[in-house]
C-alpha cells in the first residue's frame, strides 16, 4: 500500500483567513509565574485524584494528581513551590466544572530528579508505554485524548499506519509550525518511539503547504537519518479543516472511520506533532509533560510563540506579549475556528492549550436559515448542518441522532459560511449533551 | 472565577466568511439590474413605473406584514427581488393597480403566511404570476411590440400557435437573443439574463447545476419531440426562469444532488407543459410545481454521512 506524494487537495472544507502572524518569530520561555493552577483533569477521560495534601512542598515534575481508570493522565507539578490550595475552575473542552490545586511557586525552579533510561531505544513497549503514561502525555492538538491510551489498541485492531499531524490548519496557531521547525529531531525521535510501539506498516507525516519552511526542513532531517526508509511527508493543500483526524484519514488513505468509532477501528492511529515531541521529553529525557508552546496572537502588541508552564494564568501570557489591543474585547482559547471564549483572564494555560487568540469582535445577529446549502457544500463529514441546527433548535434531538449527529466533528466550516450567521456548532453541542444526558437516564 | 467585564462571550467559530444574507440578496439585486435595464431599453420608460410599484409595494407589504407578526423588518432586499423579478415576468402594458395586487399577493400570501424568508414553499413572484394568470388572463397575455420592432403584426411570443416571422430564421435567433421581441419585461433579452446570471455563477451567489440541467433538458426535450431547440431555449421566460427563479435558495433542493435532479424535472415539465398544455408557455408553472416537490427531494437526496455504512435492512423472518 502506497500513496501518491502529490499534494493533497480536499473537495470539502473552507478557506479561512490564516493569519500566521507568529509563524517566524523563534519558540521562547514564557517567564516563571509565581503561582499555578493547575486542574485535576486536563484530558479526555477521569479526573485525577490529588496527591500530594495543602502545605506540602512539591517539586517540578512531581506528580500532584492521579488516576487508576485506563483512560487518564497524572498531573504533575509545573512549578517547585507549596500547595496552597484548591479552588474550582470551568474544563473549557467539557464545560464542566474540576477542582484545581494551587501552588505557589517559590522561584528556585528546582526540578525532581529525573528517572533518564540507559537505551531508551530499547525499552521493551511494555516500559515505554508505562513511561508515556507516567509523564501524563496527552494528544496536544486540543483534544488532550491520552496518548497511551491511543498507543495501546486492542489485539484484534491491528494498526497498519500511523499519521503524524502536523497539519495546523487552525488560523492563528503556529505552535506545531515552531515545534516542527526548532524541534524537529526530537519530534522525529519521538515518531519513531510511536512507530516501535505500533509497529505500522506505513508512518505519514502530514503537513500543509502552508509551512513549506517546516517541509523542506523535516524533509532535510529524515533524509539524513536512519528513517528515511520509513517516514514519508505528505504535503497537503492548506484547507480548514485538513487537520481533524478523521478527514485527514479520509485525505491520506481514503478510508472512513466508522461512525461513533475511533481512528484504529479503521487501522489509524494519528499524533499530534507536539505530543511526538513530547514523547521524545518523556523516553530520552525523563521529563514529564509540564509545559508546551502555546501560540498568543491576535490581537495582542507582540505575538509570541511560548513555551509556557501549565497552570500560568492566560492573562499574565497576554500581559507578556504586551497585553491586548485597544478595542480588543474577546480572547479565545485554541484556535478562531474551534477555540472556546473565556470569561476569565486568571484561567490556567492546560495540556490541550495551543492557542490564544485575541479579536476585536462584535456579537452578529442570527437570521432565519435562507436554506443555501452551502453548509452543506463545506461540510468534511457529509452532513446537512442546516438540518441538524434546525432539529436542535426545535428540541427534536431523537432527529439530529437519525442524521448522524454524532459524525460530526464540530469543526466550524458549515457556521463560518453561513450567510444566516447561525451559530450551528453551538446547536449540535447542545444536542449532543442533551442526547447524552438521555442515554444516562 | 470572577466574569470579566472586557471579554466577550460568544459561541465558535469566532471567524466569518462575511457573506451575510444581505450581501447576497444585493448581488442578486445587481445582477438583476441587467435584464432590467434591457427592458427599460427595449419597452421605453413607460415599463419604470410597473418596476417601481412592484418593488415599492413589495418591500411596503413586507414591513407591514412583519410589524403585524410582530417580528423586526429587516431590509435584506428580498422584498427588492421579489418586486423586480415579478415586474420583469409582467407584460408591458399591465396596469399599474393590477401590479399592486400581485406584489401583495407574493408577499404578503406567497411569502409572509408561511413564515417569511427561508419558510415559503413557492417562489414568492411566480406565485404571484400565477395568481394575476388566472385572475386577470386577457392582461396578462396582451404582449406590445418593443420600441424597436416596425409593427404589431408580431405581437405574438415566438411560442403562440399563431407567432409568425417574417425574416431569416437566424435572424429570428437574433432577436430572441438580443432582445428585440415581444414578452415580458425581462423575458425578452437572452443576453442580458445571460450575463446577469453568469455574474451571479462567478460570484458562487447562485449554483450552476440548476440552469445548466434545466436549460440542457429542455434542449434535450425538444429535440426529442422534433422541435426546434434553439428557439425552446431562447424564447420564453426559460433564461430568467432558469437563472433567476429556480435558483431561489429558499425554494429549490440544498444539495447539488437535489439540485441536478431539480433541474432535469423542471426541464421535463417545462417541455411537457409547452408541448402538450393548452398555454404556450411553461416556466412559470413549472418551477411552482417542482417547488412544491422541493421537500421530497430533500428528504430522499442526502451526501453520504463520513463513515456511514449502509446497511441493506434485513427482512425480519418471523412466521
Amino acid at each position: 500500500m502506497d500513496i501518491k506524494l502529490k499534494k493533497k487537495a480536499s473537495p470539502y472544507g473552507v478557506k479561512v483567513p490564516e493569519n500566521k502572524l507568529s509563524d517566524k518569530i523563534p519558540i521562547e520561555p514564557a517567564p516563571l509565574p509565581d503561582k499555578v493552577v493547575i486542574p485535576l483533569q486536563q484530558n479526555i477521560g477521569a479526573p485525577c485524584k490529588a496527591t500530594v495534601k495543602k502545605g506540602e512542598r512539591v517539586l517540578v515534575g512531581q506528580k500532584i494528581g492521579d488516576s487508576d481508570k485506563f483512560v487518564s493522565a497524572p498531573i504533575h507539578a509545573t512549578v517547585s513551590g507549596e500547595v496552597t490550595g484548591t479552588k474550582m475552575v470551568i474544563n473549557p473542552p467539557t464545560g464542566q466544572l474540576v477542582n484545581a490545586l494551587i501552588i505557589t511557586a517559590d522561584g528556585k525552579d528546582e526540578w525532581l530528579e529525573l528517572d533518564v533510561p540507559q537505551s531508551p531505544e530499547s525499552l521493551p513497549v511494555k516500559e515505554l508505554l508505562t513511561r508515556i503514561r507516567g509523564a501524563g502525555i496527552v494528544g496536544l492538538g486540543g483534544a488532550a485524548f491520552p496518548t497511551q491510551v491511543k498507543l495501546s489498541p486492542p489485539p484484534d485492531k491491528p494498526i497498519d499506519t500511523v499519521i503524524l499531524n502536523g497539519c495546523e490548519c487552525e488560523p492563528y496557531a503556529t505552535s506545531d509550525h515552531r515545534v516542527m521547525l526548532e524541534y524537529g529531531e526530537k519530534m522525529l525521535r519521538g515518531l519513531n518511539i510511536i512507530r516501535k510501539i505500533l509497529d505500522p506498516k506505513a508512518v505519514y507525516i502530514a503537513i500543509e503547504d502552508n509551512k513549506e519552511d517546516a517541509i523542506s526542513h523535516l524533509e532535510k532531517l529524515i533524509a539524513n537519518s536512519e528513517f528515511r526508509d520509513d517516514f514519508k511527508i505528505v504535503p497537503l493543500k492548506s484547507k480548514y479543516p485538513m487537520g481533524a483526524e478523521k478527514t485527514l484519514i479520509k485525505m491520506l488513505l481514503g478510508r472512513e472511520v466508522p461512525i461513533g468509532k475511533l481512528p484504529l477501528d479503521a487501522g489509524v492511529v494519528v499524533h499530534n506533532a507536539s505530543t511526538a515531541k513530547a514523547i521524545y521529553d518523556a523516553i530520552y529525557e525523563g521529563k514529564p509533560l509540564i509545559e508546551r508552546v502555546v501560540t498568543i496572537t491576535g490581537a495582542v502588541k507582540q505575538p509570541k510563540n511560548l513555551l509556557t508552564r501549565f497552570g500560568t494564568s492566560i492573562g499574565s501570557l497576554i500581559n507578556y506579549c504586551g497585553s491586548m489591543n485597544k478595542g480588543a474585547n474577546k480572547l479565545i482559547m485554541g484556535g478562531p475556528m474551534m477555540g472556546i471564549a473565556q470569561f476569565d483572564l486568571d484561567f490556567p494555560v492546560v495540556k490541550g492549550t495551543n492557542c490564544l487568540v485575541v479579536q476585536e469582535s462584535k456579537l452578529r445577529e442570527e437570521h432565519d436559515c435562507i436554506r443555501c446549502g452551502k453548509c452543506i457544500e463545506v461540510c468534511p463529514m457529509g452532513l446537512m448542518p442546516t438540518d441538524l441546527a434546525r432539529y436542535a433548535k426545535a428540541g427534536r434531538y431523537d432527529e439530529c441522532k437519525e442524521k448522524y449527529i454524532d459524525d460530526c466533528v464540530e469543526c466550524g466550516a458549515c457556521a463560518f459560511t453561513c450567510p444566516a450567521n447561525i451559530p450551528i456548532v453551538q446547536y449540535v453541542k447542545v444536542a449532543k449533551k442533551e442526547l447524552a444526558k438521555g442515554a444516562t437516564r | 472565577m470572577t466574569p470579566d467585564n472586557r471579554l466577550l462571550i460568544s459561541p465558535g467559530p469566532h471567524l466569518w466568511k462575511g457573506l451575510s444574507v444581505n450581501k447576497i440578496m444585493y448581488q442578486v439585486v445587481i445582477a438583476l439590474m441587467f435584464p432590467t435595464g434591457a427592458a427599460i431599453y427595449f419597452f421605453g420608460p413607460k415599463v419604470i413605473p410597473i418596476m417601481g410599484v412592484s418593488v415599492g409595494v413589495s418591500i411596503l407589504t413586507e414591513y407591514l406584514c412583519k410589524k403585524l407578526r410582530g417580528r423586526a423588518f429587516i431590509m435584506d432586499g428580498s422584498a427588492v427581488i421579489t418586486g423586480l423579478l415579478l415586474a420583469l415576468v409582467l407584460p408591458p402594458s399591465i396596469p399599474l393597480w393590477m401590479v399592486a395586487i400581485g406584489a401583495v399577493f407574493a408577499i404578503a400570501i406567497v411569502k409572509e403566511a408561511f413564515g417569511g424568508l427561508g419558510h415559503n414553499i413557492f417562489n414568492p413572484a411566480l406565485g404571484a404570476r400565477a395568481f394575476m394568470s388566472v385572475s386577470f388572463s386577457a392582461e396578462m397575455t396582451t404582449w406590445t411590440p418593443t420600441r424597436f420592432m416596425p409593427d404589431a403584426v408580431t405581437c405574438a411570443t415566438p411560442l403562440n400557435e399563431s407567432f409568425v416571422w417574417q425574416g431569416s430564421q437566424a435572424s429570428l435567433y437574433h432577436a430572441l437573443f438580443m432582445g428585440n421581441t415581444a414578452g415580458s419585461l425581462g423575458e425578452t433579452s437572452v443576453l442580458f439574463i445571460l450575463i446577469g446570471g453568469i455574474l451571479l455563477i462567478g460570484l458562487r451567489t447562485i449554483n450552476w447545476r440548476i440552469p445548466v440541467t434545466y436549460i440542457g433538458m429542455v434542449a434535450l426535450m425538444a429535440l426529442a419531440f422534433g422541435q426546434d431547440p434553439l428557439l425552446y431555449i431562447l424564447s420564453g421566460g426559460l433564461m430568467l426562469g432558469a437563472f433567476f427563479m429556480a435558483t431561489d435558495y429558499v425554494t429549490s433542493p440544498l444539495t447539488n444532488q437535489g439540485k441536478i435532479i431539480f433541474g432535469i424535472a423542471l426541464g421535463l415539465v417545462t417541455v411537457l407543459i409547452r408541448h402538450f398544455g393548452s398555454m404556450p408557455e411553461g416556466v412559470c408553472f413549472s418551477i411552482l410545481l417542482m417547488n412544491a416537490f422541493v421537500p421530497l427531494i430533500d428528504r430522499f437526496i442526502r451526501p453520504k454521512p463520513y463513515g456511514v455504512v449502509k446497511v441493506v435492512k434485513k427482512v425480519s423472518s418471523e412466521g
